[in-house]
């Protein structure tokens, strides 16, 4: 298979002193810190393209952590950047304003794990109905019929 | 007083060209539109929850029901991102297989992709000529793969069979034929003066906002931008094939329609290449997978190119034999996600146009 | 005695009435309402087989079969499909105004049958020959105009409403250039007795004459019908069915029908003005003149089937345009240039 691409990591790190690098080169960024990082990942760094935004729910840590992978379609490269959300009070300021592909994402991440997005235009359940109690993606969501 | 006044018109979900259960509520003046919002999950299913209560094989299934059009380039998707969390080595023979069979799945997509667009403006005859071949395309997956649609085809560490004796010849014979079908259809739809005038310089996307929106596949290459994850960061074997990124102009709905009529070409070109190249490689089509698949802990994230755009899948393994978390990148899901401000100020009819020329398959929004 | 069939059958009932001792007037009205009703027959068994022929012709140029299960060939599958609608209820939508709502699909039919009265399908066999017969049939036809917004007005439907304002613009711009088309003939005539237009054509037909009104005539005929390339009153991947949306069984049926009556209409009409009726071609006068007409006829249905599986659906601003733009002031220039001919074989003493 062949080799992946990854952004200058590195360059990055030295920049921003704030931010964890891991051994699979995965970017934590603190979450007051996270709009400002964006956007100079963007301006500096030409990562253009946000492919994917999720998030996953860690219940026995209390926290979401929120995934972000951006490309560069000029560079070629990707970086994973991720961010921890407190399970309690579970809000993120929208990357809207920086990449329009959040929009429709950041509203199904809203719609499935719960997590508020600040700033987000139209922060309404997209898949499921507006009715809907609860957020499925969240490990203690107790549903009827499932496997276990 | 005479004045006027602005309605709603219900688009779906009950309507023959939304191509499945997808809703636009529009604000209309006239026939003019003035807002459309979209609403999907009609059809969610809840895949990605499904998949935390399977094992790792059994979730291949399921992205078979996600794009039913282009199966295999789904399960290729997951197979790859399992195969990149556990370090698994896929052999030679089944990479080249998973190649064929993936450029099949998506000039059946594309085929379903123009021949849609034609039906939603109007030419039947277009939209059923494109079926003719899709059936051809459908009896050689389902000689490889015992389906039709939801082929399943992809296993984590290679595919599930060896293609069957003279399959392959039957493929170089259909791939020679290929490029005289497309003819026909370059004749009957592209060429076709009603076709390029309800077409042409209508949904007009800028490469600049297609980036933005993170718009993919044929939509994002319709604008200019040349980002095929095949060229731009090749996975599998793809690296070993000489092949072209077809991009458009204006950003308009012919160029995005145009965009997929040449992409078949290059996909039989693909085709044959890969049909050459196998026939010097032997050996087993699976590589050496354990019988229970525990992959470390840790996340992976990888995409690759799907006949509507780019297909990512995110996992995350706790340890255990069932994935803790998967999540999937839609294209048609993303792609969607900029159709209010795209048919705004168009006419009714070009709502149509433009939402058949983003190329959506409802399974794969609503997931 | 072929050439004289129908003639023959409308004297021998005469005679026989006559025989009887019915008096002449009443005798007449016997006659003449034999007459309509055999054209009212004639003409629904020719709607629904032409809604079989459309199925066959779309499935060959689709390489399908088509249908092939009810009768000889799936010749009757337009009969067991009729039977099938026939049976099936009729649903009203809520709040939909009733009255307009039944008598619509009803009243389609009857522009459609008042002109079939002045066609001639052979020699002498108009049941009514009327002089002023072209200008009939244009102010008739375009009744259904109103017939059409009727029933789309009255399903209390968006797409229904949408689909009747599209039939009012369409058909009142159309309606122009046909007229406009037509009138290029009828100044050589000199007269709108069809009979009389079809006896100026012996010697040459009009197609030769008059091409580009032909094409006017033939593009605005097609857009007049409804069909494709401009079908978009009932454009099904956009407004569904336009105003037939609510309809279903039975009430569907009618206006499915009437299209294809519709569809004869014009192609008898551009059969009579400009491809010498019933007149026969090269001098081959022993088959019967109405079996010429109705050749004739079915040739150019054969050619609007063609189109419209061929062609996709054009836009309503480029339906307007195409009829403001480019066919009236083509059909105005075609008038002009007609005169002009007209004056100088007239000076050249022709």
């Amino acid at each position: 298979m062949a080799k992946e691409k990854i952004a200058p990591v590195d360059e990055i790190k030295q920049k921003f002193g704030y931010i964890e690098v891991d051994e699979a080169m995965t970017v934590t960024v603190p979450r007051d810190k996270l709009l400002e990082f964006m956007q100079a990942l963007k301006d500096e760094f030409a990562l253009d393209y946000l492919t994917n935004e999720t998030a996953v729910d860690y219940p026995e840590e209390n926290k979401f952590q929120v995934v972000y992978n951006i490309n560069s379609i000029e560079k070629g490269y990707s970086l994973m950047v991720k961010t921890d959300v407190d399970r309690d009070n579970p809000e993120l300021p929208s990357v809207f304003p920086i990449w329009g592909g959040a929009n429709w994402q950041e509203r199904e991440i809203y719609d499935l794990l719960g997590i508020a997005f600040t700033g987000h235009p139209n922060l309404k359940r997209i898949l499921l109905d507006d009715q809907f109690e609860g957020h499925p993606l969240r490990k203690d969501f107790q549903w009827e019929g499932g496997r276990e | 007083m005479l004045r006027t006044q602005e309605y709603f018109l219900n688009f779906g979900p009950q309507h023959p060209s939304t191509h499945g259960v997808f809703q636009i509520i529009l604000t209309l003046d006239g026939e003019r539109i003035v807002k459309g919002e979209p609403v999907c999950g009609y059809l969610h299913r809840g895949i990605e929850k499904l998949a935390e209560a399977r094992t790792y094989t059994q979730v291949i299934p399921y992205t078979d029901r996600m794009d039913y059009l282009a199966a295999m380039l789904q399960n290729l998707g997951y197979v790859q991102a399992v195969e990149k969390l556990m370090g698994i080595e896929v052999p030679e023979r089944a990479e080249y297989l998973r190649v064929i069979s993936g450029e099949l799945s998506r000039i059946a997509s594309h085929l379903i992709g123009i021949g849609v667009n034609a039906l939603d403006i109007g030419a039947f005859t277009g939209f059923l000529l494109c079926f003719r071949e899709r059936e051809k395309i459908m009896d050689l997956l389902e000689e490889l793969t015992g389906s039709r649609m939801t082929l399943s085809y992809a296993r984590i560490g290679g595919v599930a069979d060896d293609a069957p004796e003279g399959w392959l010849d039957r493929l170089k014979k259909l791939m020679d034929e290929m490029p005289g079908y497309i003819e026909e259809y370059q004749g009957l739809i592209t060429g076709n003066e009603i076709f390029q005038a309800r077409t042409k310089f209508i949904g007009i996307l800028s490469p600049e906002t297609a980036i933005n929106y993170s718009l993919s596949g044929p939509t994002l290459r319709g604008s200019g931008v040349n980002y095929d994850l095949r060229k731009a960061r090749p996975y599998g074997v793809y690296d070993r094939f000489d092949f072209e990124v077809p991009l458009g102009e204006n950003g308009d709905c012919f160029d995005r329609f145009l965009c997929r009529m040449l992409e078949m070409e290059q996909s039989v070109r693909i085709i044959q290449q890969a049909v050459e190249q196998i026939k010097e490689v032997d050996g087993p089509v699976i590589g050496k997978v354990p019988k229970v698949l525990k992959p470390p802990k840790g996340e992976v994230y990888h995409e690759i190119e799907s006949s509507k755009g780019i297909i990512g899948y995110y996992v995350v393994s706790d340890g255990s034999n069932k994935p803790y978390r998967v999540h999937v990148r839609r294209p048609s899901f993303i792609n969607l996600g900029y159709l209010d401000e795209m048919v705004r100020g168009y006419l009714l009819a070009d709502v149509v146009a433009i939402l058949s020329s983003i190329d959506i398959v409802l399974g794969e929004v609503d997931c | 005695m072929l050439e004289n069939l129908f003639v023959g059958i409308a004297q021998w009932l005469r005679a026989l009435l006559g025989g009887v001792g019915v008096p002449v007037e009443i005798n007449e009205a016997i006659v003449m309402l034999v007459k309509l009703v055999a054209i009212l027959v004639f003409i629904l068994i020719n709607a629904l087989w032409l809604v079989y022929m459309e199925r066959k012709v779309a499935a060959y140029m689709q390489a399908r079969i088509g249908p092939n299960r009810v009768g000889p060939k799936g010749l009757l599958q337009t009969t067991a499909d009729i039977g099938k609608l026939i049976s099936k209820e009729i649903i009203i939508p809520k709040k939909a105004d009733i009255a307009v709502f039944l008598i619509s699909p009803v009243l389609i039919f009857v522009p459609t049958l008042m002109v079939f009265a002045v066609i001639p399908f052979g020699k002498n066999m108009a049941a009514i020959d009327m002089n002023i017969g072209v200008f009939y049939l244009l102010a008739i036809a375009s009744l259904s105009t109103m017939i059409f917004w009727m029933g789309g007005w009255a399903s209390n439907s968006k797409y229904s409403l949408i689909g009747a304002m599209r039939v009012v613009a369409q058909m009142v711009s159309y309606e122009l250039p046909l007229v406009l088309g037509l009138l290029g003939v009828i100044m050589i005539v000199g007269s709108m007795n069809m009979s009389d237009i079809i006896a100026a054509q012996e010697h040459t037909w009009f197609i030769f004459t008059q091409p580009v009104a032909f094409l006017i005539y033939f593009a605005a005929a097609v857009a007049e019908t409804n069909r494709c390339p401009f079908d978009l009153v009932e454009g099904e991947s956009e407004i569904i069915a336009g105003p037939y949306t609510e309809y279903g069984g039975m009430a569907f049926a009618m206006y499915f029908l009437a299209e294809y009556a519709n569809i004869m209409v014009i192609c008898a009409m551009a059969t009579i003005m400009f491809f010498g009726g019933w007149h026969a071609p090269f001098g081959l006068t022993f088959i019967p003149s109405w079996v010429w007409f109705f050749l004739k006829m079915y040739a150019l249905i054969f050619i609007v089937m063609q189109l419209r599986w061929t062609y996709p659906r054009i836009r309503v601003d480029q339906l307007m345009g195409f009829s403001w733009k480019v066919l009236v002031p083509l059909a105005l220039a075609n008038i002009f240039i007609t005169g002009i001919g007209m004056k100088i074989y007239q000076a050249m003493g022709w």
